[in-house]
């Protein structure tokens, strides 16, 4: 069974189309890796599944009784201000927002959740630091707490080790996995790096104004394109 | 001391405090949403229709607070929209909504009743004239608003701090970006009652400015923002029965002096 569709979907801004001919299918519990150069429409797609941004053409569709309260997001970039007078717990706790339901505050299981998901991320020390004042490292950490909040089934993150040290960078994919293997939440993540890509992901979707390749990450390191993708190097 | 008992002892001074005390708690809580989404000038444009609105009930003898406030309840979605489109310059289009609005008000004015008492204290703000009913009307909506502020206050965190998180995990984002324009046209048009049209938008900037600068997260700066604003109005409106100043210009004097303060403490740290 599906959990998510596209048909030949397309984007554009302002009129000019940056992304075409989308089309793939995932089930539950598969970890897609997004790869493809700048501009190529990565976010541009992520953003789409969000429903944060229209398609100019085609369809999403979600099955699985799939809803967008069940899914959890790390953005490439927020518009988060500058000088937002936050503490990391409150951040955290956030993205337990979709889990309320009829309820109107957060309960003692969202406060856990919180804290675990901040043990995990290694932040639980910064729970009540200011947001702003972290490293941006740190601060990646903490959105992606939050992301681990708000997903049920769905997790979609947009270059989530940007910023992070080698030993943090290991440890996140390490942790992206365990969460696909063990919560059965089905992952789609951004990267550049290829490696570790093919590694984690179990499919591979390659992107450049349009879909390049969609298919397993066995069939992706054969694949001509991933050869001149790593400018010759073997996988 | 035996002067501050007298003073309490007004029945409308009782109604004043009473009234100020809970929208001042309004404004500041509001407020400190309303800063941190930009939507400052939202508040200002919306105290200019509120004095349109105002000028106009008064020409038609209808009953001020009833007109003003769903008019400006309007005013601040239609504003909420302007200010989210970027095909739009928000920031344009709210002061050509409120220096028109503020323009139909002050015509009306003149060609009725002339600027008369009423009016200028739409403009300048005169918290002793409030009368019963209007007492009893600002308590109901004072208490609707931190009602609402309290029960949806994670939800309004969630808006504040990071909207496209929110709405791309499920949140009806739309729905308490109104929630919040909603609540800020009811108090500012019970604060204009106060403050003026003319000062009524920095009972919401003020205390939140303030609490910004010594408070690192957002419920130390609601919770501080409440307490600042609450205290420079009773220090405001004490202040001016005594100096015979102004009440709304004393209460911005208050909140003024806090922010230096809060600025200076800030500092040290
Ligand atoms: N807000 C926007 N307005 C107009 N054009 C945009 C906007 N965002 C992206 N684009 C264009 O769409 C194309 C795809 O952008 P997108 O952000 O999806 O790329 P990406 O693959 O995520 O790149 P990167 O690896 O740098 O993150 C780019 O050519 C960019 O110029
Ligand atoms: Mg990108």
């Amino acid at each position: 069974m599906a959990i998510l569709q596209c048909e030949n979907l397309s984007f554009g801004y302002d009129g000019e189309t940056v992304l075409e001919g989308v089309n793939f299918s995932l089930n539950a519990g598969d970890y897609l890796c997004v790869v493809g150069e700048n501009g190529s429409g990565k976010s541009t797609l992520i953003r789409g599944l969000l429903g944060l941004k229209a398609p100019e053409k085609g369809s999403i569709r979600f099955g699985d009784g799939l809803q967008s309260t069940e899914i959890g997001y790390l953005p490439q970039q927020t518009q988060i201000q500058r000088d937002f007078p936050a503490s990391v717990r409150e951040v955290v706790l956030s993205g337990c927002l979709n889990s309320l339901g009829r309820r109107l505050h957060y309960n003692a299981d969202d406060r856990a959740r919180a804290a675990m998901n901040m043990e995990r991320m290694g932040i639980e020390d910064l729970a009540d630091k200011s947001y702003q004042g972290l490293s941006g490292g740190q601060q990646q950490r903490v959105l992606l707490a939050r992301a681990l909040c708000a997903t049920k089934k769905l997790l979609l993150l947009d270059e989530p080790v940007t910023g992070l040290d080698p030993i943090a960078t290991g440890e996140m994919y390490n942790l992206i996995k365990l969460v696909n293997l063990c919560d059965d939440i089905t992952v789609i993540m951004v990267s550049h790096d290829i490696h570790a890509a093919v590694r984690y992901a179990t499919h591979i979707l390659h992107l450049g104004h349009e879909q390049l390749f969609f298919g397993t990450s066995g069939a992706y390191k054969e694949s001509s394109l991933a050869r001149r993708f790593l400018g010759g190097g073997r996988l | 001391m035996n002067e501050l008992i007298h003073m309490l002892s007004y029945h409308f001074m009782q109604r004043a405090l009473l009234v100020g005390v809970l929208v001042s708690l309004c404004a500041a809580l509001l407020g400190v949403s309303l800063v941190l989404k930009r939507y400052s000038m939202i508040g200002d444009g919306l105290s200019h229709v509120g004095f349109g609105a105002l000028a106009i009930a008064s020409a038609l003898h209808l009953a001020p607070l009833a007109v003003a406030v769903p008019v400006v309840i309007v005013a601040a979605v239609l504003l909420l929209r302007l200010s989210e489109n970027r095909r739009i310059k928000g920031d344009a289009a709210i002061a050509i909504i409120s220096s028109s609005a503020l323009a139909i008000g002050v015509i009306s004015v003149s060609v009725t009743t002339g600027m008369n008492t009423e009016v200028s204290s739409y403009m300048f703000g005169s918290i002793l004239s409030l009368s019963r009913s209007d007492t009893i009307l600002s308590v109901i909506l004072s208490l609707a608003v931190l009602l609402l502020f309290f029960a949806f206050y994670p939800r309004l965190f969630a808006v504040t701090f990071d909207e496209s998180f929110a709405r791309a995990t499920g949140t009806r984002t739309e729905l308490y970006n109104t929630l919040l324009a909603v609540l800020t046209a009811v108090t500012v048009v019970l604060g204009m009652r106060m403050m003026g049209a003319l000062l009524i938008s920095s009972l919401i900037i003020f205390p939140a400015m303030s609490a910004m600068r010594v408070c690192k997260s957002f419920r130390s700066v609601v919770i501080t923002a409440a307490v600042v604003s609450v205290s420079c109005f009773l220090i405001g409106a004490v202040a001016s029965y005594f100096l015979e100043t102004p009440t709304g210009a004393s209460i911005v004097a208050a909140n003024l002096l806090a922010f230096l303060g809060f600025s200076l403490a800030g500092k040290k740290h």
